[in-house]
């Protein structure tokens, strides 16, 4: 950021005679920064407040004549997984479920109607920063790079793994993961898992928490309709299939997962 | 903290701290298994010490149950031990000399008691473990092993193999339900419900006679989440994946620390902060549209990604702790909302009594099981409230909570520390044939001094802390060391004594007017509770001249108005209003209290058309009278004194036990036959006596009838925390508010 604004002071932003908005927390964490280095007086506005307009908007105006926001068919097969446009012209209500470093939940009612459900600490921030510290990478991409060529069962303890199977009392199947990270308290497991294992696990770990809280305030607020927005998302089929998939299966196919293709 | 049937299925969900020597038993063994067959020296030295201590009673261990998860096998056995119990006996006294025969007889016997034990272990040591037991079995009896959890599974032909016995399959929800439930209604502190910044930051709740419905949240290496509606009704409703194992495994990747235990002393010393990222480094402050404070973390580890240094394991395994913590809160919440359920009650092996961690899992915060050993004969006979409380799901019995008043905590600490020299020296001298005795006493002397200190460090560490906690354990650590009652022979002595003296007290009494004999009974109920053996020259007066002793307590009474005097209160009722139809009578001491003090009130209650009740102790404590005591003193009585023969003969007179053991007294763990009794004959007068049941505790206690709570205060700091000086008298007479 202080690099940033240097840049816009170089480049003399301040004589551009128009607004700088600025959303997000750095909005008001860096105003006065602005105001200092940059000479720029922002036009300060609530993100969430941003994100239900944007939303909105871009799916309002489409994608070249395309829908903005689609779901996946047979998320978990790759030969036959799909993604279909959604229709969002009717969207009320609607869960708003926003990844970044954080995650936000929000509860839409209408344009003007909205309120934060929940958020959760674990996050894009967490998954990237559990990563770099597992693994040593140092960039998001890496990180998922990563993850597409790992294998997470090696790191997780799965229903499996305890039950030898199914768990049909509690309606478990046997891939269902009981306990994330379950096997690395073993030193041989730890010793024999890869990075590519771990980045894979921390992905799956994080992206299915945050499908299982959505799941929760989607039951709660009497919505069935949860669009996953977000940077954490952004090149990221692989949890966005996840969430699909962990929706629709949990939910015995009452909620819907939905994407936006400008995350 | 620490105690229906015992229930194989109570296995499931019951988890106990590692202990120090726990650990080193487990890695030994490990030893032991790795190496294969050999005779070193040191594997031998092994099985002596602390595997004796974990896996105690062994030999005569009758009933096994497992419970195999996902990190953590929990095993418990029911076993039996035994241990020294006091019995009195009536002498049969025909044609023999009465006057200088002692009263009854005692007799020290030895008696089998069943226990209940807990052990847990990590999986990886199960193969070793099973050895281990195999080798200690000795009863031959035992033909099955029940079995619950994933590993009942996957372990089934080694535990068969290897302990002879057939595994009986039982599925792990209804096993988990069960144990909470049974552990929910009989375990009295089981629960507390935690409150971050408060001064009292564990308050323990009480039983609350109505359960269901509750979610439980069972948090092992996964989740689970339960919804139970009724005993036989509950439902899995859902889990998580990040649990126990998840804080393990990534801890043990992320700090190279390898047990949990030592993680949560790391995360203890951690500071988050460094790891996480939180609202005010997003913001630079609070995100005030939204009312979320700066501290609140935004992204768990989300400063890893511009740190430019590493962390600290301590930072780690705290921002760790709280990830996972939070999670779980966040989630469990959601759950209880969505079923409609206000109380959440959170188990397994991850909270372990962890500040941080319980901090962390906001909301409801109900469950915490913390288990040693459970004295079975406790419960055998069920435990209930008694009818006659006014609100029994939110009665306390206890008067001060000494976790939150620390002050009352530090006196009464070293108050008990003070009188332990005594105490041990009394439990020694009262078995003097004993050869071993002083080594016991010691024994004890040292176990409870340890408690006394553990508990200055952390008043919670043993549950709620309250002068009852205090005197029971104490009492409990006697038991242990077979001191079953230190006093029986004092009271023996004082019983005989004060025998001797009742007629002509009787007499007295009888001679006088009726108001002034409504006021001398009460001065003998109060003056007999003066008297404490424990005080020398009291003894010394007692051993002259016993009635004197009494006569002059009397006189020497705290004058009236008393510190607490309802008195006049208690008159009028006498004169203006019908006889109660029943009184029920909670006794307190042996000797003079109970037979100079009490039995001329119940005497005088008999003559009004007044039934009484009198409940005494089912085990000894201090000097308090017992209920088989009891049996010996009145018939001995009523050898004396036609009212009480008739009215023990008519039934109008009736003799029962608490069910407790303790010199105070909680009115919601009663003996059920009390409780019948007391509904049966309409009980409309309670009276408590003595400053353990009456101050102590229900000092505060309300009822739906009448009651009189008499006491004198006996130490000067309480008298002086009521607004007294020492020797005070209470007199409480109240009516329940219409």
């Amino acid at each position: 950021m202080p690099a940033f604004i240097q840049m816009g002071s170089e480049k003399h932003f301040s004589s551009l005679h128009t607004t700088l908005c600025a959303t997000g927390g750095g909005a008001y964490k860096f105003e006065q920064d602005f105001l200092t280095m940059g000479d720029l007086q922002l036009c300060k506005l609530d993100e969430l407040d941003c994100l239900i307009k944007g939303v909105l908007y871009i799916d309002s105006v489409g994608f070249n004549g395309h829908s903005e926001c689609y779901y996946f068919e047979n998320p978990t097969d790759a030969e036959r997984c799909q993604k279909l446009p959604f229709n969002l012209e009717n969207p009320y209500p609607l869960l708003l479920v926003n990844i970044g470093s954080g995650v936000s939940i929000l509860a839409v009612y209408s344009k003007e109607n909205y309120k934060r459900v929940t958020g959760t600490s674990l996050g894009g921030g967490t998954f990237f920063g559990l990563c770099c510290l597992l693994t040593g990478c140092s960039t998001f991409e890496e990180a998922l790079e990563m993850a597409s060529r790992g294998d997470s069962t090696k790191v997780d303890k799965l229903v499996r793994d305890i039950y030898g199977g199914d768990y049909e009392r509690f309606g478990l199947p046997g891939w269902a993961v009981a306990s994330s990270f379950g096997n690395m308290m073993s030193k041989e497991k730890r010793d024999s898992v890869s990075k590519e294992d771990l980045a894979k696990a921390t992905l799956i770990t994080i992206t299915n928490n945050i499908g299982s809280i959505a799941r929760m305030c989607a039951l709660n607020e009497n919505i069935n309709r949860v669009v996953f927005v977000g940077n954490f998302l952004r090149i990221n089929t692989i949890s966005m299939r996840l969430l699909a998939y962990a929706l629709d299966y949990w939910s015995k196919g009452q909620l819907k997962a939905l994407f936006l293709e400008h995350e | 903290m620490r105690r229906p049937r015992y229930h194989a299925n109570l296995c499931a969900y019951v988890c106990i701290p590692m202990r120090p020597g726990e650990e080193w038993v487990a890695f030994k063994m490990a030893e032991r298994g790795g190496r294969g067959s050999g005779g070193h020296g040191s594997l031998d030295k092994s099985i002596t010490l602390p595997p004796d201590e974990i896996f105690r009673n062994l030999e005569n261990a009758k009933r096994f149950a497992i419970d195999i998860g996902g990190s953590l096998t929990k095993l418990a056995y029911y076993s039996t031990v035994q241990h020294k119990v006091a019995r009195v006996r009536s002498f049969d006294h025909s044609g023999k000399d009465i006057e200088n025969e002692p009263l009854y007889e005692i007799t020290v016997q030895e008696e089998i008691t069943a226990r209940l034990h807990f052990i847990k272990f990590e999986n990886t040591y199960i193969e070793t473990c099973l050895d281990f037991i195999k080798d200690h079995l000795v009863n031959t009896e035992t033909k099955v092993i029940k079995a619950t959890g994933g590993g009942a599974y996957k372990f089934k032909d080694l535990i068969e193999k290897k302990l002879g016995l057939k595994v009986d399959k039982e599925d792990v929800m209804t096993c988990l339900i069960k144990g909470c439930n049974f552990v929910l209604r009989n375990i009295p502190h089981e629960v507390f419900a935690y409150q971050k910044d408060s001064d009292t930051e564990f308050r323990f709740q009480t039983n609350d006679p109505n359960i269901f419905p509750y979610l439980l949240v069972n948090i092992g290496s996964g989740v689970s989440i339960v919804k139970v509606e009724t005993e036989d009704k509950f439902e899995w409703i859902g889990g998580s994946s990040i649990g126990g194992g998840t804080f393990w495994g990534l801890g043990a990747l992320l700090t190279k620390t390898k047990k949990f235990d030592e993680l949560l002393q790391l995360a203890s010393k951690g500071q988050h902060t460094n790891v996480d990222m939180l609202v005010k480094d997003v913001y630079g402050g609070a995100y005030q549209t939204l009312g979320l404070s700066g501290n609140l973390i935004a992204s768990s580890f989300g400063k890893s990604t511009t740190a430019d240094k590493e962390f600290s394991k301590e930072d780690m395994a705290k921002s760790l702790l709280h990830m996972i913590s939070n999670d779980i809160g966040q989630l469990a919440c959601l759950y209880a909302k969505l079923h409609n359920l206000e109380k959440i009650y959170f188990g397994g092996f991850f909270i372990r009594g962890h500040p941080v961690t319980m901090r962390t899992i906001t909301y409801s915060i109900n469950f915490f099981s913390k288990f040693d050993m459970l004295e079975m004969d406790r419960l055998e006979r069920p435990l209930v409230n008694l009818p006659l409380l006014k609100d029994p799901s939110t009665y306390i019995p206890d008067t001060v909570d000494l976790t939150d008043d620390a002050m009352a905590r530090k006196y009464w600490l070293t108050c008990f520390e003070e009188a332990l020299d005594g105490v041990a020296k009394r439990a020694a001298a009262s078995q003097p044939d004993s050869m071993d005795a002083l080594e016991r006493a010691e024994k004890f002397r040292q176990k409870y001094w340890n408690k006394l200190q553990t508990l200055r460090q952390q008043p919670f560490a043993y549950g709620t802390l309250t002068v009852r906690s205090l005197l029971d354990t104490r009492e409990h650590c006697l038991n242990e060391f077979n001191f079953p009652d230190p006093y029986s022979k004092i009271k023996q002595k004082e019983n005989g004594i004060a025998l001797k003296c009742f007629h002509s007290v009787i007499e007295s009494l009888d001679s006088l007017d009726w108001e002034e004999r409504q006021f001398a009974l009460v001065k003998g109920l109060l003056a007999g509770n003066v008297f404490d053996w424990g005080a020398k020259a009291v003894s010394d007066v007692l051993e002259s001249e016993p009635q004197f002793g009494f006569e002059e307590a009397k006189s020497k009474l705290q004058e009236r108005p008393w510190l607490q005097d309802s008195y006049n209160q208690w008159l009028e009722r006498l004169k203006e209003g019908p006889p109660h139809k029943c009184a029920l009578i909670f006794t307190d001491n042996s000797g003079i209290d109970i037979i100079l003090g009490v039995f001329p009130f119940v005497r005088e209650l008999l003559s009004r058309g007044t039934e009484v009740i009198l409940a005494c102790n089912s085990g000894p404590a201090l000097n308090d009278v017992t209920y088989s005591e009891s049996l010996i003193v009145t018939e001995r009585i009523a050898a004396m004194d036609p009212i009480i023969q008739s009215a023990l003969k008519e039934e109008k007179l009736l003799l029962v036990q608490t069910g407790s053991s303790s010199p105070c007294l909680d009115l919601s763990r009663l003996d059920k036959g009390l409780a019948v009794l007391v509904r049966e004959r309409k009980t409309d007068l309670v009276i408590i006596e003595g400053m353990g049941r009456a101050i102590h505790t229900n000092y505060y206690a309300a009822f739906k009838c009448e009651s009189l709570k008499l006491a004198v205060i006996k130490n000067s700091w309480l008298a002086d925390r009521l607004g007294g000086k020492i020797f005070s008298v209470i007199f409480k007479y109240e009516v329940p508010c219409q």
